[in-house]
């Protein structure tokens, strides 16, 4: 059994969330031998710790359906890959093509016929025990389950060019727009300051603006906020929302919904801030102060005012 | 132009997971059922296009004989029919759900395919891939906008900050994210017009599951609550002090 791993790239470099994807599939084959593929991007396969690193040479920009054909032609038993966007969106494809079964943001695996599995569900908030059954078994790696491989090696590196069908090109990226706003995203600020519905109303986040400005931060909010049309689905922390990894997370009128939690476990510190001394979120913050948000929010902008001078 | 939409019936989970006694399922008993979030956006976005183009929106769901709620849901938004591939509410893998869904499809023929991105609950990442496959037409996921032109679909996937475009000719299947629109509330007469159009039922054949679910854990807490700072404003310079340790203020 080799293990082929599906290596995203950028700028010449493996990306983070492949090189978790590769730790988790060197435990999985043991001993066994593990292969990567890349498209494109022989630099970055140069010092990856595995056997052979399979580089397809394909032109033109992200294509799914291609990479996919590309990597299913290299026949693989085993086929890991991140469970980024990009990692689940080609390991659907090529499961249809090798016939295989797909797991979806594993954390866990364990081989043999079946394979073992533990894979989340509703974004972490729970965990799912199952099987792999068939000939041909793929898996996606949960972000941050499992730290990165470290240790370089020495592949072989060996360039193919795969056949690919005409339908395999039809959805492909033909441009791209840059949305960047030139200001701090949500995903990357080190401070966010969320509210939800217990903030009251649209006007009620400026005082959760103006301490995220102090904070070198930025606002975000529950899904009951974008769903009530306060704020806009970009500011949304969550499941469906974005996933934050701030340095401090400071949740304001959130009860602690797993459908929010699941957005925020990447935090560092949490400082809850709420009405409600029973609220679910209490069991996650490692922080709490208890009352009304609307008094509290100012009281620490002023208080945060008066220490600096 | 005809638009055909894929929804899953959630529970809406609150703060805390309780498993069955078999493990393999939520205790729902106190919990009420919603279409999963990036699938109540994908049937916004199909009233919309029809809104805009002209056509019907039919909805179609995988679920117990219950999830007719969902689907009338999708009714008092906008849809025209619906179709439940009833089951005895038990978990479907990802293969056996995309089979049945493409067999339906493939004689309901409609231009365009809308799922959601992945389910809140199961999270599979590949039912719509899977049945686009099954009916031979392209597939783009994840969108956050999606317009129709001379019977070309333009879509819009975030990648960071900033947005990849792809452009395929229809019909199509695609998969949306929660983000893409802000789907309506139903009107009272809406809700009552959906109580009258029709739901056809169908049984769907359920393969051996080669992705099999062996049971579910809940992961364990920190066991521990939060460590309170105080109570109301007084509680502001023992936060500021916070600030302070943990070098952001």
């Amino acid at each position: 059994m080799t293990v082929l791993v599906f290596v995203e790239h950028a700028a010449g470099e493996p990306d983070e969330l492949s090189l978790q994807a590769l730790a988790f599939a060197l435990d999985f084959a043991g001993g066994n031998g593990v292969d990567a593929v890349l498209i494109g991007g022989a630099d970055a396969a140069s010092d990856l710790p595995v056997g052979t690193a399979h580089v397809a040479e394909l032109d033109g920009g992200y294509a799914p359906q291609a990479w996919a054909r590309a990597i299913a032609q290299l026949e693989p038993s085993v086929l890991v890959a991140a469970g980024s966007e990009r990692g689940n969106e080609v390991l659907a494809h090529a499961a249809v093509m090798t016939g295989g079964a797909l797991a979806a943001n594993c954390v866990a695996a364990a081989p043999g016929d079946p394979a073992e599995v533990t894979r989340m569900r509703w974004g972490g908030s729970l965990l799912e025990e199952a099987r792999i059954h068939g000939p041909v078994k793929l898996m996606t790696v949960a972000p941050h389950a499992v730290a990165p491989a470290t240790a370089a090696g020495d592949p072989a590196v060996a360039p193919f060019t795969p056949e690919l069908r005409d339908e395999d090109l039809v959805a492909r990226v033909v441009e791209r727009v840059d949305t960047s706003t030139g200001g701090l995203s949500l995903a990357e600020a080190p401070v966010v300051v969320s509210g939800g519905r217990g903030v009251g109303s649209p006007e009620g986040f400026a005082p959760l603006e103006e301490l995220a400005g102090m904070l070198g931060g930025v606002v975000g909010c529950s899904r009951a906020v974008t769903m009530a049309g306060w704020r806009s689905h970009t500011d949304q922390v969550g499941q469906t929302g974005t996933k934050i990894s701030p340095e401090l997370y400071i949740p304001c009128g959130i009860s602690g919904a797993t459908q929010h939690m699941a957005g925020c476990k990447g935090a560092k510190k949490l400082l809850a801030i709420n009405s409600d001394p029973e609220a679910p979120i209490m069991a996650t913050a490692d922080y709490a102060v208890i009352g009304d948000v609307a008094e509290i929010v100012p009281a620490i902008t002023a208080e945060l005012r008066r220490v600096s001078g | 132009m005809d638009v055909l939409v894929c929804v899953k019936r959630v529970p809406l989970t609150g703060g805390k997971m309780v498993l069955t006694a078999d493990e393999r399922g939520i205790e729902t008993r106190h919990l009420g059922f919603t279409v999963s979030p990036h699938e109540e956006c994908g049937v916004e976005e199909a009233v919309r296009l029809v809104e805009a183009h002209g056509g019907s929106v039919t909805v179609v769901t995988l679920g117990p004989p219950e999830a007719e709620e969902q689907l009338r849901d999708a009714l008092a938004i906008g849809a025209d029919r619906a179709i439940l591939l009833e089951t005895d509410g038990s978990d479907w893998d990802p293969e056996s759900t995309a089979a049945a869904l493409a067999d339906v499809i493939a004689a309901d023929a409609p231009d365009l395919v809308i799922f959601g991105n992945e389910s809140a609950d199961a999270g599979g990442y590949q039912v719509g891939i899977r049945v686009a496959h099954a009916l031979g037409r392209p597939c783009v996921t994840g969108l956050k906008a999606l317009a129709v032109e001379d019977g070309q679909l333009r879509g819009e996937q975030e990648s960071g900050s900033a947005r990849d475009v792809y452009r395929v000719p229809l019909p199509a299947v695609v998969t949306v994210k929660e983000g893409i629109n802000l789907p309506r509330y139903p009107s009272v007469p809406a809700k009552l017009r959906a109580r009258r159009k029709p739901v056809e039922r169908r049984e769907p054949e359920r393969r051996d599951a080669r992705l099999e679910l062996v049971r579910l854990v809940v992961p364990e807490g920190r066991g521990r609550q939060a460590e309170v700072l105080g109570e109301g404003p007084s509680a502001a310079p023992a936060v500021v002090e916070l600030f302070q340790r943990l070098g952001v203020a």
